[in-house]
This record gives structure tokens, C-alpha cells and sequence, in this order.
């Protein structure tokens, strides 16, 4: 039983495998930022609170900034800079540019990664239970109504292709 | 965040000897709380033993025709199991009125009930607070105590219990399993929490290394009637500044048995036991509803920003039992 300040930890971040020693005290956020200088994933408030590290871990939606990166053994995280393939956005990120869903673009990574679950967790279907679902996603611009338009879309279009 | 060190136990019995021998241990399983904690400097722990991989991960047929929640279960997975949201939808209610979706795909069963009071002069190293200094005073009593108790505080400390998962839980006469160095017990939800008295730094009636292991849900006559009811400052992802779980067990209209739970009262989640006795052999009816609120709120007492608590409580129950008598009716 490993019992120590630095930690081997192996998991995979967009499909590419990381295999590192981390400090037991280092977040997934800071991980993600300040090692692998992928900076799509945000720091608000560092504190669970605002949203803007929302990232994937195993599908589901988590705030990376309360996640410690020795813990990840095995997991796969998915962060923003994860979500297009092949050079093509993902259709979350297109319906964000298409409905002008942001005005800085800071909380932008993590309301999309939070949507992009919400789609996929299939809880949320009228414009109320999109935004208590996005609740955990805050905007500072006020976009909130342009990015209800853009959950709405993408959810919308799943049901379409379900029928 | 201060250095600590970080265990990785394969089973329960191994993690509660890591706890018991490391130097200033704490057991993590989401980490929501504890983290955010750790980053203020409320807690300062060196050791941490981690839980997920033990296996406690799982929601299954407790005893007695019950449910057992494993502690490692999220809250996330609990509130959207088929069977909790059948049996006991007052749980899924809870659940689901508290946090964000983010923060309850992390945070844990046997986290949720370790949540720490949201006081926000235990928060802030820099003022007084019996609770993370003892003997330091409580800055709560004459400061802004908006979200402050109005039953069971004491001059020591008036911090309230944030989680709604544990009203529920409390209203369903849900049991909490421990082991600990000594063996297993287990501990109604009921008598977990404790009362702040003398000893406000104590949250439960845990002892040390003890590991929580499940919840156990009894089988429930009251599925068909029961509303969480959750009044706070925003529509979504906020504290309560009162909540209520109520639910009622009906012939006709008539009362048999009903269950009343009160949040962001107390320093635990408060059963209102003298208003079920109330409550008994009665006709549902509004006023009656009123009634049963009002004794709810018969010893309590204001601390100034929070004495509207002592109107909105009362009210809250009744409008919660309303809820629950008409609005799920099947």
C-alpha cells in the first residue's frame, strides 16, 4: 500500500496516456494546466463553485479543481481540447459559436464539457431543466440565454436523430 | 493546500488501520467538501486515506425488504437509481435539490452525511469559531447569522447542518453502518448528527477511524406522499435556509403515520417528532398543516439576521406537507 507525498498515477487525457509521478496535493485542474499546458480547462474559483474546470472524467461531468490528479489511476478525462475530431468541432462547440453562447469566453470550456454531459445523461429536455442542469456553470457576461439556445439545439438534434 | 500524504487502501479493514495509524488522517471520498476545506486552511489533515477503491460502490437489497446505498455510491448514481426513485423519491428529491450536477457525480453517500457546516465564520480562518478553533468563541452569535440555527444551538456555537440528502434521510428512518477499530455498529441517521453543546467541533457521534460503510434504508410506506421542499436565496444550486421533507401515509384523507424533517434549522437535520404526533389520526387539511408547523418552531429562537427562520419554518412545513398530500398523488 503506497503511503506517500508523491504518487505514480497513470491515466489517459484526450485518448493520449499520461504516466507521471504527481504530488498527492496537485488538482487534475492544475495537473492539466500547468503540466501539460493544456489550458482549455479553466481556473475560476478553484473551489467547486463557479464550474469553469469542468472537464470529463469516465463520461461523467466533475470539477477538475476539486479532483486530485494521484487519485486518477486508470481513468480517462476528457477536456475541451478532446471534444472534435478529425479537425471538426464538436456539434456542442458549434452551437455555442452558432448562438453566440459566451461574450469573454472564460466559463466557455466548462459550459460546454458541463453540456456535452447533460446531452449524454438525457435528464434535461425543456429550457428550465437546462438551466437547472447548467446550474453548476456560471457566466459572469450573462450569456445564460444564448447558451440555453445552444443546449437546446444540440438536445434537440439528439432527439431527432433518436426518432 | 498544505503537504499530506496520500494512501490508497484496497478494503475497508486496511483503510481503517491506515486512518488509525497514520498521523492526522482523513478519510476522502469525493473529496468536495474536504478539498474545499483543505484549500482555506479550515482543515489541515496529513494524511489522507483514500476509499474508492474499497468495495462499497454499490446500491443493493438491504434487510427486511430495505435498500442498502454503499457509501462510496455517488450522490449523482443515488438519486437516479431506479429503485431509490420508486421506493424513496423523497431521497431523489433531496439529493437532486442540492449541489450541482458536477458536484454530485464526485461527492459520496458517506461524504454527504461528514459534510461540514457552511457557517461562514468557520470558513474564515481569521474570526473566531468554537467549531474549527475550540475555545476560540463564535463569531455567529452577534454577527450575520442569516443562515444560523433557531433549534438545539448552544452559546458555543448556532452553525446549521448544509446537507438535504440527510433531512431525507433522517425522515425515512434511514440507518447509517460503521467499522471501526472495535467492530461494526450501526447508528440511526437520526442520533448521527449531534447538537453542538460544549463540544461544537464535533459534527457526529463518530469515533476515531471509524469508516462508514452503508446506509440502510428500512422499506417505506411512504412513496407515494412526500415533497422535499427547499427555500434558499436562489432558484438552483444554493444552501437552504430551510428545507423540509415531509411525507404522509394515507387512508382516505386520513393521516396514519407521517414524517416531518426540517434542514437549515439546526445543527443536525431536526425530526420534528412532536409534530407527527400531531399529526395522527387527522384529516389533511391546510390549517392542520399550519398547526403541525407552528410546533415545530415552539422552542426555537432567532439570533436577529435569522428570526424571519422562525416565521418561514412553520410555513415551509406546512407547504411542504400540502405538497405531499396533493402534489404526488397517485
Amino acid at each position: 500500500m503506497n503511503n506517500s507525498s508523491l504518487n505514480k498515477v497513470s491515466f489517459t487525457v484526450n485518448g493520449q496516456t499520461i504516466e507521471e509521478e504527481v504530488a498527492s496535493w496537485v488538482t487534475l485542474l492544475d495537473f492539466l494546466r500547468e503540466r501539460l499546458h493544456q489550458y482549455g480547462t479553466k481556473k475560476g474559483c478553484d473551489h467547486g463553485q463557479c464550474g469553469a474546470c469542468t472537464v470529463l472524467v469516465n463520461g461523467k461531468r466533475v470539477n477538475s479543481c476539486l479532483v486530485l490528479a494521484a487519485r486518477l489511476e486508470g481513468k480517462e478525462v476528457t477536456t475541451v481540447e478532446g471534444l472534435s475530431s478529425n479537425g471538426e468541432l464538436h456539434p456542442m462547440q458549434a452551437a455555442f459559436l452558432e448562438h453566440d453562447a459566451f461574450q469573454c469566453g472564460y466559463c466557455t470550456p466548462g459550459q460546454i464539457c458541463s453540456a456535452v454531459a447533460l446531452v449524454e445523461e438525457g435528464t434535461a429536455s425543456t429550457r428550465d431543466e437546462i438551466r437547472e442542469w447548467m446550474s453548476g456553470n456560471l457566466c459572469r457576461c450573462g450569456a445564460y440565454n444564448n447558451i440555453v439556445d445552444a443546449v437546446s439545439e444540440v438536445l434537440d438534434a439528439q432527439k431527432g436523430v433518436r426518432v | 493546500m498544505k503537504p499530506f500524504s496520500l494512501t490508497q487502501p484496497k478494503d475497508a479493514d486496511a483503510a481503517i488501520q491506515a486512518h488509525a495509524k497514520l498521523p492526522d488522517a482523513q478519510f476522502i471520498g469525493g473529496g468536495t467538501n474536504l478539498l474545499d476545506l483543505m484549500k482555506y486552511g479550515v482543515m489541515e489533515p496529513k494524511s489522507l486515506v483514500d476509499l474508492q477503491d474499497l468495495s462499497f460502490h454499490e446500491i443493493g437489497p438491504g434487510s427486511d425488504g430495505g435498500l442498502r446505498l454503499g457509501a462510496g455510491v455517488t450522490n449523482a448514481e443515488t438519486a437516479e437509481h431506479p429503485k431509490v426513485k420508486k421506493d424513496y423519491p423523497l431521497l431523489s428529491q433531496a439529493i437532486l435539490s442540492g449541489a450541482s450536477p458536477q458536484l454530485r457525480n464526485m461527492a459520496t453517500n458517506g461524504g454527504n452525511l461528514l459534510q461540514r457546516t457552511r457557517c461562514y465564520y468557520f470558513y474564515d480562518c481569521a474570526t473566531a469559531c468554537n467549531k474549527r478553533r475550540p475555545g476560540s468563541g463564535c463569531a455567529a452569535l452577534k454577527g450575520f447569522n442569516r443562515i444560523h440555527a433557531i433549534l438545539g444551538a448552544s452559546e458555543h456555537c448556532i452553525a446549521t447542518h448544509p446537507s438535504d440528502m440527510c433531512v431525507a434521510l433522517v425522515a425515512l428512518d434511514a440507518v447509517v453502518k460503521v467499522r471501526g477499530p472495535e467492530g461494526e455498529r450501526e447508528i440511526a441517521v437520526e442520533e448521527f448528527h449531534r447538537l453542538p453543546g460544549e463540544n461544537p467541533e464535533k459534527d457526529t457521534v463518530l469515533k476515531e477511524s471509524e469508516l462508514i460503510l452503508s446506509i440502510e434504508l428500512p422499506s417505506s410506506n411512504f412513496s407515494k406522499h412526500s415533497h422535499y421542499l427547499k427555500v434558499r436565496d436562489r432558484e438552483s444550486y444554493a444552501f437552504a435556509l430551510v428545507s423540509v421533507a415531509a411525507a404522509l401515509q394515507l387512508s382516505g384523507g386520513r393521516i396514519v403515520d407521517s414524517r416531518v424533517a426540517l434542514g437549515g434549522v439546526a445543527h443536525k437535520p431536526w425530526r420534528a417528532r412532536a409534530a407527527e404526533d400531531f399529526l395522527k389520526n387527522k384529516e389533511c387539511d391546510r390549517d392542520l398543516f399550519l398547526e403541525a408547523g407552528k410546533l415545530v418552531v415552539k422552542d426555537a429562537r432567532g439570533y436577529g439576521h435569522n428570526d424571519f427562520k422562525l416565521e418561514l419554518a412553520p410555513r415551509a412545513v406546512a407547504e411542504a406537507l400540502l405538497q405531499a398530500w396533493k402534489g404526488q398523488e397517485s
